[in-house]
């Protein structure tokens, strides 16, 4: 076994750091390649169309539900803790906060970087295993406006939508719990629900969730696009995109809550 | 070589290209004239479709030149130019490469509507009459090509090839996966094209029979160089005691293949 020299160490990480930074180079190239389509036509309506009602229709299932337990764990978890000093009050603010800037949108997110970013990666990794990639270039068609595109333009205007419908479900969701579960008074709720809520607060979640829809729609293309050959290949692509993107949503919620509520 | 007087429409000149340390192509010199018939030979793995994705731009060459009318498409990038040129092609990929996603009538028109911008309608019947060609009916026309067998998918991708009227066809194993006289079917084909309609053919081809038929002119690929290249029906005197053992097809030769007995 080689003995692990200081220099050695720095060498090490000098390498993995370079290995970084030339992945976030390609991924910057690609993503800007795949933007660029957006705008420059010819535009494919049909594949658009089709994407937005993948990742806005398909996905209200699963993120409905998730929106909705969220929100009635919450009412119940603000509840019993708060009672603590006497807080109960509170449980309407928080419920329709938490949901709005936060669990609405990483939630969504995650949930749909499970969906459809693995089902991104898989189907665009069978493509380039089976050569129809190659295909569509021979056809003179370029995969970043056919493939690329119509899935950020979709992935980045639908998921704000499903955001909003989880925000409303998991509000009800708390709203239930609060009423049926704990006895709230429900017009009292309701007034306390909305007292408090801002713009800015269902809007930050609104952009979130607009960033994450780019982000996992980002990583399962690139990874799918440039995945290796074979059925493994289209494997590890899979769950890199998943992976890749859930930590690049929490990552990009923080720095999104630092921009919009941090004086 | 070719002794075509007007200028090529394909010209590879010294191409090499490598995958980390295996060194595919060494060397490739290879002309395509106008009209012209080619069709590559070689043993499997020796990097004859390797050649053809690097005329076609989705391999780029480590080193060489390859022109296209002339001109000059090594260094033109994956831009509005790429498409030009590709525009001229048509390719049958040896593992067919249909869009799983699409019908197979959507499949054959996709350069037509796609690429041409032709209506969908038209570009139906359009699609119609190539799968014909191939010996393709009405009935698979709205089928996934998952539901179709290896030789129909060979053919879907045959039609898609040649749909949008390309200048220069290339065709990987045309014939590989069909039976002897859907084989005999899909040469005339290719004759047809080039005698014709007046394409230009570079083809990869196992079958000995077919290469006969459907060549002007054979270029066989062995350890990524063109080691002869001549008119058809001189490759029974071709004077390569390789081409001999290949179109022989005899395992004792001067093509040792990596096997180890057991
Ligand atoms: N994308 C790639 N990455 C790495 N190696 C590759 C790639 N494409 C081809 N090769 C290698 O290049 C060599 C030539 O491959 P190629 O597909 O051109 O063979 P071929 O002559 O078409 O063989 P066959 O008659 O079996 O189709 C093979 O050894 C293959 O492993
Ligand atoms: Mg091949």
């Amino acid at each position: 076994m080689r003995e692990l020299h200081p220099i050695n160490f720095v060498a090490l990480i000098g390498r993995a750091f370079l290995a970084f930074l030339a992945t976030a180079g390609r991924l910057v190239l690609f993503a800007t390649e795949g933007v660029s389509h957006i705008f420059r036509p010819p535009f494919y309506w049909r594949l658009i169309w089709r994407q937005m009602v993948d990742i806005g229709y398909y996905s209200l299932p699963v993120v409905g539900m998730t929106g909705l337990f969220a929100g009635m764990v919450l009412a119940l978890q603000s509840y019993t803790g708060f009672a603590r000093f006497s807080a109960e009050g509170a449980v309407a603010t928080v419920v329709v906060l938490s949901m709005t800037r936060e669990l609405g949108p990483v939630l969504a997110g995650l949930m749909v970087a499970g969906r459809i970013g693995a089902s991104m990666a898989a189907e665009l990794g069978t493509m380039r295993v089976t050569e129809q990639i190659d295909a569509l270039t021979t056809l003179s068609t370029n995969p970043f406006k056919y493939l690329v595109a119509p899935r950020l333009l979709a992935a980045v205007t639908m998921m704000p939508l499903l955001v909003l419908v989880a925000d409303i479900i998991g509000v009800f969701g708390g709203y239930v719990v609060s009423v049926y579960k704990l006895d709230f008074n429900a017009p009292n709720y309701l007034k306390r629900t909305w007292e408090f809520l801002e713009f800015q607060d269902v809007f930050s979640g609104l952009v979130k969730a607009s960033v994450f829809g780019f982000l996992v729609t980002l990583m399962g293309c690139y990874q799918g696009y440039n995945s290796a050959r074979g059925a493994q290949g289209v494997g590890a692509a899979t769950t890199n995109a998943v992976v890749s993107s859930s930590i690049l949503i929490l990552i990009f919620n923080y720095i999104i809550t630092e921009l919009f509520f941090s004086k | 070589m070719s002794g075509a007087a007007t200028q090529p429409v394909i010209e590879l000149t010294e191409v090499y290209k490598a995958f980390g340390p295996k060194k595919v192509l060494n060397g490739v010199n290879l002309t395509v004239g106008e009209r012209e018939s080619v069709v590559i030979i070689g043993g499997s793995g020796t990097g004859k479709s390797v050649t053809l994705k690097c005329i076609l731009g989705l391999l780029q060459p480590d080193s060489g030149s390859i022109k296209v009318d002339g001109e000059e498409v090594t260094t033109i990038g994956q831009g509005r130019d790429r498409d030009r040129i590709n525009a001229k092609f048509g390719m049958l990929f040896q593992g067919a490469a249909l869009f799983d996603s699409l019908r197979v009538w959507e499949n054959v028109a996709f350069g037509l509507i796609q690429g041409r911008g032709m209506g969908r309608e038209e570009a139906r019947e359009k699609a119609i009459e190539k799968m014909a060609q191939v010996g393709l009916g009405r009935d698979v026309l709205d089928r996934f090509p998952a539901e179709l067998s290896g030789g129909m998918q060979k053919r879907v991708g045959l039609a898609r090839a040649i749909a949008a009227d390309p200048e220069i066809i290339f065709f990987d194993e045309p014939t590989t996966g069909l039976d002897p006289i859907m084989s005999d079917v899909i040469n005339d084909l290719i004759v047809e094209c080039v005698k014709v309609v007046g394409c230009s053919a570079l083809s990869i081809t196992h079958d000995m029979a077919s290469a006969r038929k459907i060549a002007n002119r054979i270029a066989m690929l062995y350890q990524g160089k063109i080691i002869w290249a001549g008119p058809a029906d001189q490759i029974d005197r071709s004077g390569n005691d390789h081409v001999d053992q290949f179109i022989h097809g005899r395992a004792e030769g001067p093509i040792q293949m990596q096997v180890r007995a057991l």
